[in-house]
Protein backbone atom coordinates (compact mmCIF):
# COMPACT_ATOMS: atom_id res chain seq x y z
CA UNK A 1 0.00 0.00 0.00
CA UNK A 2 1.50 3.95 -1.09
CA UNK A 3 1.56 6.19 1.68
CA UNK A 4 -1.37 8.24 0.38
CA UNK A 5 -3.19 4.76 0.47
CA UNK A 6 -1.79 4.70 3.93
CA UNK A 7 -2.80 8.04 5.02
CA UNK A 8 -6.64 7.65 3.29
CA UNK A 9 -7.14 4.21 5.29
CA UNK A 10 -6.13 5.99 8.88
CA UNK A 11 -8.06 9.10 8.31
CA UNK A 12 -11.09 6.46 7.25
CA UNK A 13 -10.45 4.59 10.55
CA UNK A 14 -10.13 7.72 12.62
CA UNK A 15 -13.42 8.83 10.71
CA UNK A 16 -15.08 5.38 12.00
CA UNK A 17 -13.85 6.10 15.93
CA UNK A 18 -15.36 9.74 16.81
CA UNK A 19 -18.67 8.59 17.56
CA UNK A 20 -16.63 5.64 19.82
CA UNK A 21 -14.06 8.07 21.62
CA UNK A 22 -16.10 11.63 21.01
CA UNK A 23 -19.46 12.64 21.98
CA UNK A 24 -22.50 13.00 20.47
CA UNK A 25 -21.66 16.72 19.59
CA UNK A 26 -18.77 15.60 17.42
CA UNK A 27 -20.68 12.61 15.67
CA UNK A 28 -22.83 15.48 14.39
CA UNK A 29 -19.87 18.05 13.43
CA UNK A 30 -17.92 14.92 11.73
CA UNK A 31 -21.02 13.99 9.80
CA UNK A 32 -21.44 17.53 8.54
CA UNK A 33 -17.93 17.63 7.54
CA UNK A 34 -17.86 14.39 5.85
CA UNK A 35 -20.87 15.46 3.41
CA UNK A 36 -19.22 18.66 2.52
CA UNK A 37 -16.03 17.37 1.97
CA UNK A 38 -17.77 15.18 -0.53
CA UNK A 39 -19.63 18.46 -1.99
CA UNK A 40 -16.14 20.34 -1.96
CA UNK A 41 -14.50 17.71 -3.55
CA UNK A 42 -16.60 17.37 -6.20
CA UNK A 43 -16.83 21.11 -7.26
CA UNK A 44 -12.72 21.19 -7.29
CA UNK A 45 -12.88 18.36 -10.05
CA UNK A 46 -14.39 21.51 -12.04
CA UNK A 47 -12.78 24.25 -10.23
CA UNK A 48 -9.70 22.61 -9.67
CA UNK A 49 -8.82 20.38 -12.23
CA UNK A 50 -10.63 21.48 -15.07
CA UNK A 51 -10.71 25.21 -14.11
CA UNK A 52 -14.00 25.86 -14.97
CA UNK A 53 -15.53 27.93 -11.99
CA UNK A 54 -18.84 27.02 -11.33
CA UNK A 55 -20.41 29.49 -9.33
CA UNK A 56 -23.87 27.50 -9.42
CA UNK A 57 -22.75 23.51 -7.78
CA UNK A 58 -25.51 24.02 -4.91
CA UNK A 59 -28.03 22.99 -7.86
CA UNK A 60 -27.20 19.61 -8.08
CA UNK A 61 -26.50 19.71 -4.53
CA UNK A 62 -29.96 20.69 -3.88
CA UNK A 63 -31.15 18.44 -6.36
CA UNK A 64 -29.99 15.35 -5.04
CA UNK A 65 -31.25 16.29 -1.37
CA UNK A 66 -35.04 16.65 -3.05
CA UNK A 67 -34.48 13.63 -4.88
CA UNK A 68 -33.44 11.87 -2.19
CA UNK A 69 -35.68 13.53 0.64
CA UNK A 70 -39.00 13.14 -1.71
CA UNK A 71 -38.14 9.42 -2.94
CA UNK A 72 -37.42 8.19 1.18
CA UNK A 73 -40.39 10.58 2.64
CA UNK A 74 -43.30 10.74 0.27
CA UNK A 75 -42.82 7.60 -1.74
CA UNK A 76 -40.95 5.18 1.35
CA UNK A 77 -38.52 4.71 -1.36
CA UNK A 78 -35.73 2.42 0.72
CA UNK A 79 -32.11 4.13 0.91
CA UNK A 80 -30.19 2.13 -1.21
CA UNK A 81 -32.47 3.22 -4.37
CA UNK A 82 -33.26 6.60 -3.39
CA UNK A 83 -29.27 7.49 -2.54
CA UNK A 84 -27.95 6.58 -6.09
CA UNK A 85 -31.37 8.49 -7.53
CA UNK A 86 -29.56 11.61 -6.25
CA UNK A 87 -26.32 11.26 -7.99
CA UNK A 88 -28.46 10.04 -11.16
CA UNK A 89 -30.66 12.98 -11.36
CA UNK A 90 -27.58 15.76 -10.48
CA UNK A 91 -26.20 14.15 -13.42
CA UNK A 92 -29.27 14.57 -15.11
CA UNK A 93 -29.73 17.99 -13.90
CA UNK A 94 -25.33 18.81 -14.63
CA UNK A 95 -26.00 17.28 -18.23
CA UNK A 96 -28.70 19.47 -19.26
CA UNK A 97 -27.01 22.72 -17.78
CA UNK A 98 -23.75 21.67 -18.60
CA UNK A 99 -24.54 21.29 -22.46
CA UNK A 100 -25.35 25.17 -22.46
CA UNK A 101 -22.35 26.44 -19.40
CA UNK A 102 -19.81 24.42 -21.49
CA UNK A 103 -20.54 26.80 -24.25
CA UNK A 104 -19.36 29.86 -22.53
CA UNK A 105 -16.03 30.55 -21.35
CA UNK A 106 -14.43 31.83 -17.75
CA UNK A 107 -17.14 34.61 -16.47
CA UNK A 108 -19.85 33.94 -18.91
CA UNK A 109 -19.50 30.51 -18.09
CA UNK A 110 -19.60 30.88 -14.08
CA UNK A 111 -22.74 33.65 -14.80
CA UNK A 112 -24.46 31.11 -16.38
CA UNK A 113 -24.45 28.19 -13.79
CA UNK A 114 -25.46 30.83 -11.40
CA UNK A 115 -28.38 31.36 -13.35
CA UNK A 116 -29.14 27.91 -13.63
CA UNK A 117 -29.21 27.39 -9.81
CA UNK A 118 -31.19 30.37 -9.46
CA UNK A 119 -33.49 28.54 -12.06
CA UNK A 120 -33.66 25.42 -10.01
CA UNK A 121 -33.35 27.20 -5.88
CA UNK A 122 -37.04 28.99 -7.89
CA UNK A 123 -38.41 26.09 -8.67
CA UNK A 124 -37.86 24.00 -5.00
CA UNK A 125 -39.28 27.46 -3.58
CA UNK A 126 -42.60 27.85 -5.87
CA UNK A 127 -43.18 24.20 -6.20
CA UNK A 128 -45.24 24.04 -3.01
CA UNK A 129 -46.69 20.50 -3.74
CA UNK A 130 -43.64 18.72 -4.90
CA UNK A 131 -40.84 19.97 -2.90
CA UNK A 132 -43.15 22.20 0.29
CA UNK A 133 -42.05 25.37 -0.96
CA UNK A 134 -40.80 28.05 1.08
CA UNK A 135 -41.27 25.76 4.21
CA UNK A 136 -39.09 22.80 2.58
CA UNK A 137 -39.73 19.40 3.36
CA UNK A 138 -39.16 18.54 6.86
CA UNK A 139 -38.82 15.04 8.83
CA UNK A 140 -36.96 12.93 6.51
CA UNK A 141 -36.68 9.82 7.71
CA UNK A 142 -33.11 8.00 8.74
CA UNK A 143 -32.69 4.89 6.38
CA UNK A 144 -33.94 1.64 7.94
CA UNK A 145 -31.38 0.23 10.08
CA UNK A 146 -33.77 -2.03 11.78
CA UNK A 147 -31.70 -5.53 12.09
CA UNK A 148 -28.63 -3.42 12.61
CA UNK A 149 -29.86 -1.97 15.53
CA UNK A 150 -31.87 -5.52 16.89
CA UNK A 151 -28.30 -7.10 16.16
CA UNK A 152 -26.53 -4.23 18.30
CA UNK A 153 -28.58 -4.47 21.06
CA UNK A 154 -27.50 -7.61 22.21
CA UNK A 155 -23.79 -6.61 21.85
CA UNK A 156 -23.04 -4.56 24.54
CA UNK A 157 -20.29 -1.87 23.01
CA UNK A 158 -21.84 -2.23 19.65
CA UNK A 159 -25.54 -0.12 20.21
CA UNK A 160 -25.77 2.82 18.82
CA UNK A 161 -28.21 5.41 18.12
CA UNK A 162 -29.87 5.71 14.81
CA UNK A 163 -27.86 8.97 14.45
CA UNK A 164 -24.63 7.31 14.57
CA UNK A 165 -25.69 4.60 12.22
CA UNK A 166 -26.64 7.25 9.60
CA UNK A 167 -22.85 7.93 10.51
CA UNK A 168 -20.75 4.83 9.63
CA UNK A 169 -22.94 4.72 6.51
CA UNK A 170 -21.87 8.20 5.45
CA UNK A 171 -18.35 7.43 6.70
CA UNK A 172 -18.34 4.11 4.25
CA UNK A 173 -20.13 6.23 1.19
CA UNK A 174 -18.18 9.31 1.17
CA UNK A 175 -14.56 7.00 1.43
CA UNK A 176 -16.25 5.10 -1.69
CA UNK A 177 -17.16 8.32 -3.41
CA UNK A 178 -14.07 9.71 -2.36
CA UNK A 179 -11.58 6.47 -3.80
CA UNK A 180 -13.74 6.80 -7.02
CA UNK A 181 -13.34 10.57 -7.71
CA UNK A 182 -9.81 10.17 -6.78
CA UNK A 183 -9.37 7.23 -9.49
CA UNK A 184 -11.09 9.81 -11.77
CA UNK A 185 -8.58 12.61 -11.30
CA UNK A 186 -6.01 10.42 -11.48
CA UNK A 187 -6.92 8.70 -14.46
CA UNK A 188 -5.98 9.64 -18.61
CA UNK A 189 -9.12 11.49 -18.60
CA UNK A 190 -8.42 13.27 -15.37
CA UNK A 191 -4.67 14.21 -16.53
CA UNK A 192 -6.48 15.59 -19.94
CA UNK A 193 -9.17 17.67 -18.08
CA UNK A 194 -5.62 19.34 -16.09
CA UNK A 195 -4.43 18.89 -19.34
CA UNK A 196 -7.56 21.59 -20.55
CA UNK A 197 -7.13 23.29 -17.49
CA UNK A 198 -3.82 24.21 -18.52
CA UNK A 199 -3.90 25.00 -22.46
CA UNK A 200 -7.25 24.69 -23.60
CA UNK A 201 -6.02 25.36 -26.89
CA UNK A 202 -3.42 22.85 -27.26
CA UNK A 203 -5.90 20.16 -25.75
CA UNK A 204 -8.06 21.02 -28.80
CA UNK A 205 -4.57 20.67 -31.40
CA UNK A 206 -3.94 17.60 -29.92
CA UNK A 207 -7.50 16.44 -31.21
CA UNK A 208 -9.43 16.45 -27.86
CA UNK A 209 -12.57 17.12 -27.72
CA UNK A 210 -12.64 19.91 -25.41
CA UNK A 211 -16.04 20.61 -24.78
CA UNK A 212 -17.12 16.77 -24.75
CA UNK A 213 -14.52 16.53 -21.49
CA UNK A 214 -15.77 19.63 -19.78
CA UNK A 215 -19.06 18.62 -20.04
CA UNK A 216 -18.15 14.98 -18.85
CA UNK A 217 -16.11 17.08 -16.13
CA UNK A 218 -19.31 19.00 -15.40
CA UNK A 219 -21.49 16.06 -15.33
CA UNK A 220 -19.41 13.59 -12.56
CA UNK A 221 -19.00 16.47 -10.18
CA UNK A 222 -22.78 17.09 -10.44
CA UNK A 223 -23.29 13.19 -9.93
CA UNK A 224 -21.55 13.64 -6.92
CA UNK A 225 -22.84 16.83 -5.72
CA UNK A 226 -25.94 15.43 -5.74
CA UNK A 227 -24.88 12.23 -3.69
CA UNK A 228 -23.25 14.62 -1.33
CA UNK A 229 -27.08 16.24 -1.24
CA UNK A 230 -28.84 13.40 -0.86
CA UNK A 231 -26.76 12.24 2.52
CA UNK A 232 -27.53 16.09 3.85
CA UNK A 233 -31.11 15.95 3.28
CA UNK A 234 -31.11 12.73 5.88
CA UNK A 235 -28.50 14.31 8.13
CA UNK A 236 -30.20 17.56 8.51
CA UNK A 237 -33.76 16.17 9.09
CA UNK A 238 -35.10 18.19 6.30
CA UNK A 239 -34.41 19.62 2.83
CA UNK A 240 -35.00 23.31 2.32
CA UNK A 241 -34.67 25.21 -0.72
CA UNK A 242 -31.43 27.16 0.48
CA UNK A 243 -29.62 24.06 -0.51
CA UNK A 244 -29.48 25.29 -3.84
CA UNK A 245 -29.46 29.15 -3.48
CA UNK A 246 -26.65 30.73 -4.78
CA UNK A 247 -25.07 31.60 -1.14
CA UNK A 248 -24.63 27.73 -0.51
CA UNK A 249 -22.82 27.52 -4.25
CA UNK A 250 -20.18 30.63 -2.89
CA UNK A 251 -19.93 28.48 0.58
CA UNK A 252 -18.83 25.40 -0.84
CA UNK A 253 -16.55 27.44 -3.34
CA UNK A 254 -14.66 29.24 -0.38
CA UNK A 255 -14.32 25.44 0.79
CA UNK A 256 -12.84 24.76 -1.60
CA UNK A 257 -10.47 27.86 -2.07
CA UNK A 258 -9.34 27.55 1.25
CA UNK A 259 -8.32 23.99 1.22
CA UNK A 260 -6.73 24.55 -1.61
CA UNK A 261 -7.76 23.84 -5.28
CA UNK A 262 -6.72 20.92 -7.61
CA UNK A 263 -5.06 19.47 -4.93
CA UNK A 264 -7.15 16.13 -3.36
CA UNK A 265 -7.51 16.91 -0.34
CA UNK A 266 -7.79 20.49 0.09
CA UNK A 267 -11.21 20.83 0.08
CA UNK A 268 -12.11 18.25 2.27
CA UNK A 269 -9.33 20.02 4.75
CA UNK A 270 -11.65 23.20 3.68
CA UNK A 271 -14.83 21.86 5.06
CA UNK A 272 -13.05 20.54 7.81
CA UNK A 273 -11.42 23.89 8.82
CA UNK A 274 -14.43 26.26 7.91
CA UNK A 275 -16.84 24.20 9.72
CA UNK A 276 -14.72 23.40 12.67
CA UNK A 277 -13.79 27.54 12.54
CA UNK A 278 -17.90 28.27 12.29
CA UNK A 279 -18.60 26.35 15.21
CA UNK A 280 -16.07 27.87 17.16
CA UNK A 281 -16.41 31.73 15.98
CA UNK A 282 -20.28 31.42 16.23
CA UNK A 283 -19.76 30.30 20.08
CA UNK A 284 -18.23 34.34 20.17
CA UNK A 285 -20.28 36.10 17.97
CA UNK A 286 -22.77 36.23 16.15
CA UNK A 287 -21.26 37.94 13.11
CA UNK A 288 -19.75 34.62 11.78
CA UNK A 289 -20.25 36.42 7.95
CA UNK A 290 -17.98 39.14 8.93
CA UNK A 291 -15.04 36.95 9.80
CA UNK A 292 -15.91 34.89 6.99
CA UNK A 293 -14.91 37.35 4.75
CA UNK A 294 -11.67 38.62 6.15
CA UNK A 295 -10.92 34.88 6.07
CA UNK A 296 -11.65 35.37 2.32
CA UNK A 297 -9.78 38.62 1.45
CA UNK A 298 -6.82 37.50 3.57
CA UNK A 299 -6.45 34.35 2.23
CA UNK A 300 -7.25 35.75 -1.31
CA UNK A 301 -4.09 38.29 -0.67
CA UNK A 302 -2.00 36.14 0.96
CA UNK A 303 -2.49 32.51 0.75
CA UNK A 304 -4.26 32.31 -3.07
CA UNK A 305 -2.63 28.24 -2.95
CA UNK A 306 -5.15 28.05 0.15
CA UNK A 307 -3.92 25.70 2.94
CA UNK A 308 -2.73 22.79 1.13
CA UNK A 309 -1.12 25.36 -1.06
CA UNK A 310 0.68 27.07 1.93
CA UNK A 311 1.56 23.85 3.52
CA UNK A 312 3.46 22.28 -0.19
CA UNK A 313 4.84 25.63 0.01
CA UNK A 314 6.17 25.73 3.37
CA UNK A 315 7.28 22.16 3.07
CA UNK A 316 8.97 22.13 -0.32
CA UNK A 317 10.65 25.39 1.43
CA UNK A 318 12.20 23.13 4.31
CA UNK A 319 13.07 20.35 2.05
CA UNK A 320 15.04 22.67 -0.04
CA UNK A 321 16.83 23.70 3.84
CA UNK A 322 17.35 20.42 4.92
CA UNK A 323 18.90 19.54 1.44
CA UNK A 324 21.48 22.16 1.24
CA UNK A 325 22.41 21.50 4.96
CA UNK B 1 -60.47 37.98 -15.77
CA UNK B 2 -59.34 40.79 -13.51
CA UNK B 3 -60.70 44.53 -13.86
CA UNK B 4 -58.76 46.97 -15.92
CA UNK B 5 -57.89 49.30 -12.63
CA UNK B 6 -56.14 46.23 -11.03
CA UNK B 7 -53.65 45.61 -13.49
CA UNK B 8 -52.98 48.85 -14.78
CA UNK B 9 -51.78 49.55 -10.94
CA UNK B 10 -50.08 46.26 -10.86
CA UNK B 11 -47.95 47.41 -13.90
CA UNK B 12 -47.32 50.98 -12.31
CA UNK B 13 -46.24 48.84 -9.26
CA UNK B 14 -43.97 46.69 -11.61
CA UNK B 15 -42.67 49.57 -13.36
CA UNK B 16 -41.47 51.59 -10.17
CA UNK B 17 -39.59 47.82 -8.67
CA UNK B 18 -38.36 47.45 -12.41
CA UNK B 19 -36.97 51.60 -12.30
CA UNK B 20 -35.00 50.39 -9.01
CA UNK B 21 -33.37 46.83 -10.62
CA UNK B 22 -32.55 49.28 -13.77
CA UNK B 23 -30.39 51.74 -11.34
CA UNK B 24 -29.14 48.64 -9.71
CA UNK B 25 -28.22 46.63 -12.42
CA UNK B 26 -26.94 49.64 -14.63
CA UNK B 27 -24.08 50.23 -12.05
CA UNK B 28 -23.32 46.16 -11.96
CA UNK B 29 -23.50 46.28 -16.13
CA UNK B 30 -21.28 49.09 -15.92
CA UNK B 31 -18.45 47.68 -13.69
CA UNK B 32 -19.18 44.41 -15.81
CA UNK B 33 -18.62 45.99 -19.12
CA UNK B 34 -15.37 48.03 -17.79
CA UNK B 35 -13.32 46.22 -15.26
CA UNK B 36 -15.05 42.87 -16.83
CA UNK B 37 -16.37 41.98 -13.01
CA UNK B 38 -18.80 40.45 -11.18
CA UNK B 39 -19.47 42.78 -8.29
CA UNK B 40 -21.21 40.61 -5.89
CA UNK B 41 -20.94 43.36 -2.94
CA UNK B 42 -23.17 45.65 -5.57
CA UNK B 43 -26.48 44.50 -3.65
CA UNK B 44 -24.64 45.60 -0.66
CA UNK B 45 -23.66 49.03 -1.93
CA UNK B 46 -27.05 49.86 -2.50
CA UNK B 47 -28.48 48.62 0.92
CA UNK B 48 -25.59 50.27 2.32
CA UNK B 49 -27.20 53.21 0.58
CA UNK B 50 -30.48 52.97 1.93
CA UNK B 51 -28.85 52.62 5.58
CA UNK B 52 -26.84 55.97 4.81
CA UNK B 53 -29.96 57.84 3.58
CA UNK B 54 -31.89 56.96 6.84
CA UNK B 55 -28.73 57.82 9.01
CA UNK B 56 -28.79 61.19 7.48
CA UNK B 57 -32.31 61.80 7.82
CA UNK B 58 -32.16 60.69 11.07
CA UNK B 59 -29.47 63.56 11.61
CA UNK B 60 -31.31 66.18 9.06
CA UNK B 61 -34.88 65.57 10.44
CA UNK B 62 -37.38 66.08 8.75
CA UNK B 63 -38.42 68.82 7.30
CA UNK B 64 -38.98 69.86 3.19
CA UNK B 65 -36.28 69.21 0.69
CA UNK B 66 -33.91 67.26 3.66
CA UNK B 67 -34.79 63.65 1.41
CA UNK B 68 -32.99 64.93 -1.52
CA UNK B 69 -30.08 66.02 0.04
CA UNK B 70 -30.09 62.92 2.56
CA UNK B 71 -30.15 60.49 -0.71
CA UNK B 72 -27.89 62.64 -2.86
CA UNK B 73 -25.73 62.10 0.65
CA UNK B 74 -25.77 58.57 0.69
CA UNK B 75 -24.87 57.92 -3.11
CA UNK B 76 -21.70 60.08 -2.46
CA UNK B 77 -20.71 58.24 0.08
CA UNK B 78 -21.02 55.27 -1.70
CA UNK B 79 -19.45 56.04 -4.20
CA UNK B 80 -16.75 57.34 -1.81
CA UNK B 81 -16.63 53.65 -0.58
CA UNK B 82 -16.51 52.28 -3.51
CA UNK B 83 -13.54 54.52 -4.43
CA UNK B 84 -11.66 53.23 -1.30
CA UNK B 85 -12.18 49.78 -1.82
CA UNK B 86 -11.39 50.07 -5.81
CA UNK B 87 -8.47 51.35 -4.85
CA UNK B 88 -6.96 49.99 -1.50
CA UNK B 89 -7.78 46.39 -2.38
CA UNK B 90 -9.29 45.54 -5.82
CA UNK B 91 -6.83 46.69 -7.60
CA UNK B 92 -4.66 44.22 -7.31
CA UNK B 93 -7.07 41.59 -8.09
CA UNK B 94 -6.96 42.69 -11.90
CA UNK B 95 -4.33 40.32 -13.18
CA UNK B 96 -5.70 37.51 -11.22
CA UNK B 97 -8.14 34.67 -12.25
CA UNK B 98 -11.82 35.18 -12.37
CA UNK B 99 -12.38 33.35 -9.47
CA UNK B 100 -10.62 35.71 -7.11
CA UNK B 101 -11.96 38.42 -8.01
CA UNK B 102 -15.60 36.91 -7.63
CA UNK B 103 -14.77 35.80 -4.26
CA UNK B 104 -13.36 38.91 -3.22
CA UNK B 105 -16.55 41.25 -3.73
CA UNK B 106 -18.38 38.23 -2.04
CA UNK B 107 -16.40 38.69 0.66
CA UNK B 108 -16.28 42.24 0.24
CA UNK B 109 -20.43 41.77 0.65
CA UNK B 110 -20.31 39.77 3.56
CA UNK B 111 -18.12 42.11 5.47
CA UNK B 112 -19.81 45.15 4.29
CA UNK B 113 -23.45 44.21 5.31
CA UNK B 114 -22.37 42.45 8.65
CA UNK B 115 -20.50 45.89 9.32
CA UNK B 116 -23.90 47.29 8.57
CA UNK B 117 -25.67 44.95 11.24
CA UNK B 118 -23.01 45.84 13.76
CA UNK B 119 -23.52 49.66 13.22
CA UNK B 120 -27.63 49.62 12.56
CA UNK B 121 -28.82 46.46 13.98
CA UNK B 122 -31.51 44.05 12.64
CA UNK B 123 -34.77 45.47 13.02
CA UNK B 124 -36.33 47.40 10.07
CA UNK B 125 -35.56 50.65 9.61
CA UNK B 126 -38.06 53.06 7.86
CA UNK B 127 -37.82 56.30 6.33
CA UNK B 128 -40.60 58.47 5.25
CA UNK B 129 -41.34 60.23 2.32
CA UNK B 130 -40.15 63.74 1.32
CA UNK B 131 -42.48 65.76 2.33
CA UNK B 132 -43.21 67.05 -1.81
CA UNK B 133 -44.31 63.93 -2.63
CA UNK B 134 -46.31 62.38 0.05
CA UNK B 135 -49.61 62.85 -1.84
CA UNK B 136 -51.08 60.62 -4.61
CA UNK B 137 -53.54 60.61 -6.87
CA UNK B 138 -55.98 59.02 -9.15
CA UNK B 139 -56.02 57.64 -11.98
CA UNK B 140 -57.90 54.76 -14.40
CA UNK B 141 -59.83 54.37 -10.75
CA UNK B 142 -56.66 53.55 -9.24
CA UNK B 143 -54.58 55.52 -6.54
CA UNK B 144 -50.54 56.33 -7.53
CA UNK B 145 -48.81 57.44 -4.82
CA UNK B 146 -47.05 60.96 -6.27
CA UNK B 147 -43.56 58.90 -4.75
CA UNK B 148 -43.70 56.13 -7.56
CA UNK B 149 -44.80 58.51 -10.24
CA UNK B 150 -41.40 60.45 -9.32
CA UNK B 151 -39.64 57.14 -9.82
CA UNK B 152 -40.86 56.48 -12.61
CA UNK B 153 -39.86 59.59 -14.30
CA UNK B 154 -36.54 59.60 -12.90
CA UNK B 155 -35.73 56.39 -13.78
CA UNK B 156 -35.37 57.01 -17.79
CA UNK B 157 -34.11 59.89 -16.86
CA UNK B 158 -30.98 58.29 -15.36
CA UNK B 159 -31.54 56.41 -18.46
CA UNK B 160 -31.19 58.98 -21.05
CA UNK B 161 -27.93 61.05 -18.49
CA UNK B 162 -26.27 57.38 -18.58
CA UNK B 163 -26.68 57.42 -22.34
CA UNK B 164 -25.60 60.76 -23.13
CA UNK B 165 -22.45 60.88 -20.58
CA UNK B 166 -21.42 57.72 -22.43
CA UNK B 167 -22.25 58.12 -25.68
CA UNK B 168 -21.73 61.80 -26.29
CA UNK B 169 -18.91 62.81 -23.92
CA UNK B 170 -15.04 62.10 -24.04
CA UNK B 171 -15.38 59.88 -20.74
CA UNK B 172 -17.85 58.27 -21.78
CA UNK B 173 -15.94 57.57 -24.95
CA UNK B 174 -13.06 56.82 -22.90
CA UNK B 175 -15.50 53.79 -20.66
CA UNK B 176 -16.53 52.25 -23.88
CA UNK B 177 -13.02 52.38 -25.52
CA UNK B 178 -11.90 50.55 -22.10
CA UNK B 179 -14.47 48.22 -22.50
CA UNK B 180 -13.09 46.90 -25.58
CA UNK B 181 -9.56 47.07 -24.99
CA UNK B 182 -7.84 48.28 -22.02
CA UNK B 183 -4.51 47.87 -22.82
CA UNK B 184 -4.63 49.80 -26.28
CA UNK B 185 -6.11 52.75 -24.52
CA UNK B 186 -3.92 53.27 -22.05
CA UNK B 187 -0.89 52.94 -24.25
CA UNK B 188 -2.57 55.92 -26.23
CA UNK B 189 -1.83 58.06 -22.95
CA UNK B 190 -5.20 57.37 -21.21
CA UNK B 191 -4.86 57.07 -17.33
CA UNK B 192 -6.71 53.71 -17.36
CA UNK B 193 -6.44 53.29 -13.71
CA UNK B 194 -7.72 56.55 -12.56
CA UNK B 195 -10.64 55.49 -15.13
CA UNK B 196 -11.60 52.06 -13.61
CA UNK B 197 -11.63 54.45 -10.29
CA UNK B 198 -13.66 56.54 -11.76
CA UNK B 199 -16.34 53.47 -13.03
CA UNK B 200 -16.37 52.03 -9.76
CA UNK B 201 -17.39 55.21 -8.39
CA UNK B 202 -19.86 56.23 -10.43
CA UNK B 203 -20.91 52.65 -10.47
CA UNK B 204 -21.28 52.42 -6.62
CA UNK B 205 -23.03 55.90 -6.93
CA UNK B 206 -25.59 53.93 -8.83
CA UNK B 207 -26.28 51.70 -6.79
CA UNK B 208 -26.02 53.79 -3.41
CA UNK B 209 -28.58 56.13 -5.35
CA UNK B 210 -31.06 53.00 -6.05
CA UNK B 211 -30.59 52.33 -2.26
CA UNK B 212 -31.50 55.81 -0.57
CA UNK B 213 -34.14 55.94 -3.10
CA UNK B 214 -35.82 52.83 -2.20
CA UNK B 215 -35.69 53.85 1.57
CA UNK B 216 -39.08 55.34 1.48
CA UNK B 217 -40.76 52.51 -0.01
CA UNK B 218 -39.36 49.94 1.30
CA UNK B 219 -38.24 49.24 4.93
CA UNK B 220 -34.26 48.56 4.91
CA UNK B 221 -33.43 45.10 6.43
CA UNK B 222 -30.53 42.79 6.75
CA UNK B 223 -30.26 40.62 3.67
CA UNK B 224 -31.79 42.92 1.12
CA UNK B 225 -28.40 42.78 -0.64
CA UNK B 226 -28.51 38.87 -1.71
CA UNK B 227 -32.23 39.25 -2.89
CA UNK B 228 -31.16 42.23 -5.08
CA UNK B 229 -28.48 41.30 -6.22
CA UNK B 230 -29.28 38.18 -8.38
CA UNK B 231 -32.08 39.80 -9.92
CA UNK B 232 -29.54 42.22 -10.91
CA UNK B 233 -27.54 39.72 -12.57
CA UNK B 234 -30.43 38.60 -14.49
CA UNK B 235 -31.24 42.05 -16.06
CA UNK B 236 -27.30 42.34 -16.78
CA UNK B 237 -27.49 39.01 -18.28
CA UNK B 238 -30.84 39.48 -20.21
CA UNK B 239 -30.01 43.32 -21.22
CA UNK B 240 -26.62 42.29 -22.65
CA UNK B 241 -23.47 42.54 -21.63
CA UNK B 242 -22.57 46.02 -22.30
CA UNK B 243 -24.66 49.50 -21.43
CA UNK B 244 -27.18 50.65 -23.69
CA UNK B 245 -30.84 52.23 -23.67
CA UNK B 246 -32.13 48.30 -24.68
CA UNK B 247 -31.12 47.36 -21.18
CA UNK B 248 -34.32 49.22 -19.97
CA UNK B 249 -36.90 47.36 -22.56
CA UNK B 250 -35.03 44.01 -21.85
CA UNK B 251 -35.50 44.47 -18.18
CA UNK B 252 -39.62 45.27 -18.77
CA UNK B 253 -39.21 42.19 -20.64
CA UNK B 254 -37.98 40.73 -17.72
CA UNK B 255 -40.21 41.38 -15.48
CA UNK B 256 -42.77 40.36 -17.39
CA UNK B 257 -40.99 36.65 -18.58
CA UNK B 258 -40.15 35.90 -14.85
CA UNK B 259 -43.40 37.85 -12.70
CA UNK B 260 -46.05 39.18 -15.21
CA UNK B 261 -47.45 40.54 -11.92
CA UNK B 262 -44.53 42.59 -11.03
CA UNK B 263 -41.42 42.60 -8.31
CA UNK B 264 -43.85 43.62 -5.50
CA UNK B 265 -47.17 41.89 -5.96
CA UNK B 266 -47.89 38.60 -5.92
CA UNK B 267 -49.58 35.85 -8.56
CA UNK B 268 -52.74 35.91 -9.05
CA UNK B 269 -54.52 32.40 -8.53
Amino acid sequence: MSARGLAGALVFVAALLVPVLGSRFYTFLANDVIIWALFATSLNLLVGYTGLVSFGHAAYFGVGAYVTGILMKKLAVPFFLAWPAAGIFGAACALVFGFFCVRLTRIYFAMLTLAFAQIVWAICFKWNELTGGEQGMPEIPYPDFGWLERAGASVPLLSWRTAEYFYFLTVVLVAASLWALHRIVSSPFGRMLTTIRENAERAEFIGVNVRRYELAAFVLAGAFAGLAGGLFGIFNRGVFPDFAYWTKSSEVLIMTLLGGMGTFLGPSIGALVLILLNQQIVSYTQYWPLVLGTVLVVLLFGFPGGIAGAVGVLSGRLFRRARRA
Amino acid sequence: MPDASFVFAQSLSGLTAAMFLFLIASGLSLIFGVLRVLNFAHGTFYMLGAYLAYQFMLWLGPGPGLFWIAALGAALGIALLGGVVERVLFRHLYGKEELYQLLFTYALGLILSDAAKIVWGTQQKSVSRPPELTGSFMLFGTTIPQYNLFIIVLGPSIALAFWFVLQRTRAGRFIRAAALDRETLGALGVNVSALYTGVFMLASFLGGLGGALISPMRATTPGMDTEVIVEAFVVVVIGGLGFSIFAVFALMAAVLIIRPWGLLGRPLR
